[in-house]
């Protein structure tokens, strides 16, 4: 259901200003959202200051010094640092996007981090993402094959190959969905940018044989045709992928079975 | 609290294996509609200024009277499909059913009545 406001408990309060590190003379303000779920008090917004000259250049090195050397109970998630495991997602001066990439550079004054928009939150600035989850389990992320197995190998041509490519490199940090209208008003319903892009991942290989089944579940007012072409996904994809392209594909080919 | 597994809550009742004839309507009714009202705005220009029985005159013709007809009836159409998904969109549960039946009401209302108007004018 859409809500234009937050809900009472979600409001957010002033949180605490963290004192600045001694003899530090190039600090960056760091204003970052806070909730513990053991307080039962609402979300508030910490300040922190950061020394650039002893930090690294991502806003991920930012997040790490100050849960080493300033507040240990800043809780974010985090595991390659390099744009790979795709679980640093959060929002980032107003950008759903990966700490691990996003440098501190790319942004003009104070940096506001938040966890991502309309999620439940775990803690701090981790979302729990179960339902994302489960959303892309439920469109069969594996290849589907009838025929028997071949003694060697799933053949596939170079060029078949290369329809994968801008699809498979999704590493599923839910930039896309959580930066979509219509993911965060029917999200319950609505598969998402995220899932669809998975889904024509593996409608769109060659090798899988289960492109009808796959295009059946998918056709449904909420699960595909909730997308209206927004393109916040696109915008906001920190790997540069195009999950709008990828659903649009998915309604040509669901017209091409009808008309 | 019901104990529903995750995959179970993302699985729902499935699909329902429609949507896409809503999609292609609209699209097809978009393009009509990008080709007529332009026509549609241009009779109209012509005739305003005009006194009753000019305008009357103008839209009595037959082709005149054909294009507000179809202007009249496919817009509308567009607008009630259009419109059934903003609902969709922001309302839930049985509000939104209740929304949809008085879209519908509303867009059969505006249709007979128009096409009541444009049939006394016409004929
Ligand atoms: S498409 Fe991009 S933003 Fe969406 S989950 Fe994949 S990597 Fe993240
Ligand atoms: S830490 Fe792995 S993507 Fe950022």
């Amino acid at each position: 259901m859409v809500q234009l406001t937050l809900p009472k408990n979600s409001r957010m309060t002033t949180g605490k200003t963290w004192p600045k590190p001694e003899g530090a003379s190039n600090l960056r303000k760091f204003q970052i959202y806070r909730w513990s779920p053991d307080d039962g008090k609402n979300p508030q917004l910490d300040t922190y200051y950061v020394d650039m000259d002893t930090c690294g250049p991502m806003i991920l090195d930012a997040l790490i010094k100050i849960k080493s050397e300033i507040d240990p109970t800043l809780s974010f998630r985090r595991s390659c640092r390099e744009g790979i495991c795709g679980s640093c997602a959060m929002n980032i001066d107003g950008i759903n996007t990966l700490a691990c990439i996003y440098g501190m550079d790319e942004i003009k004054g104070d940096v506001r981090i938040y966890p991502l928009p309309h999620t439940e939150v775990v803690r701090d600035l981790i979302p729990d993402l179960t339902h994302f989850y489960a959303q892309h389990a439920s469109i069969m992320p594996w290849l589907e094959t009838k025929t028997n197995r071949p003694a060697k190998e799933w053949k596939q041509s170079i060029e078949d190959r290369e329809k994968l490519d801008g699809l498979y490199e999704c590493v599923m940090c839910a930039s896309c969905s959580t930066s979509c209208p219509s993911y965060w008003w029917n999200g319950d319903k609505y598969l998402g940018p995220a899932a669809l892009l998975h889904a024509y991942r593996w409608i769109i290989d060659s090798r899988d044989e289960a492109t009808g089944a796959r295009l059946d579940e998918l056709e449904d007012p909420f699960k595909l045709y909730r997308c209206h072409t927004i393109m916040n996904c696109t915008k906001t994809c920190p790997k540069g992928l195009n999950p709008a392209k990828a659903i649009a594909q998915i309604k040509k080919m669901m017209l091409e079975r009808v008309v | 609290m019901r104990y529903l597994t995750d995959r179970k809550r993302a699985e729902g009742k499935g699909a329902s294996h429609s949507g896409t004839e809503h999609f292609w309507y609209m699209k097809v009714s978009a393009f009509g509609l990008a080709l007529i009202v332009p026509m549609f705005l241009y009779v109209l220009g012509g005739a305003i200024g005009g006194s009753h029985a000019e305008v009357l005159a103008t839209f009595s013709q037959p082709g005149p009277a054909i294009l507000t007809g179809l202007v009249l009836v496919v817009g509308l159409q567009h607008f009630q499909k259009g419109a059934l998904v903003m609902l969709e969109d922001y309302s839930h549960g049985s509000m939104r059913r209740v929304l949809i039946m008085l879209l519908v009401a509303m867009i059969y209302g505006l249709t007979a009545t128009g096409l009541y108007a444009l049939a006394k004018i016409a004929l």
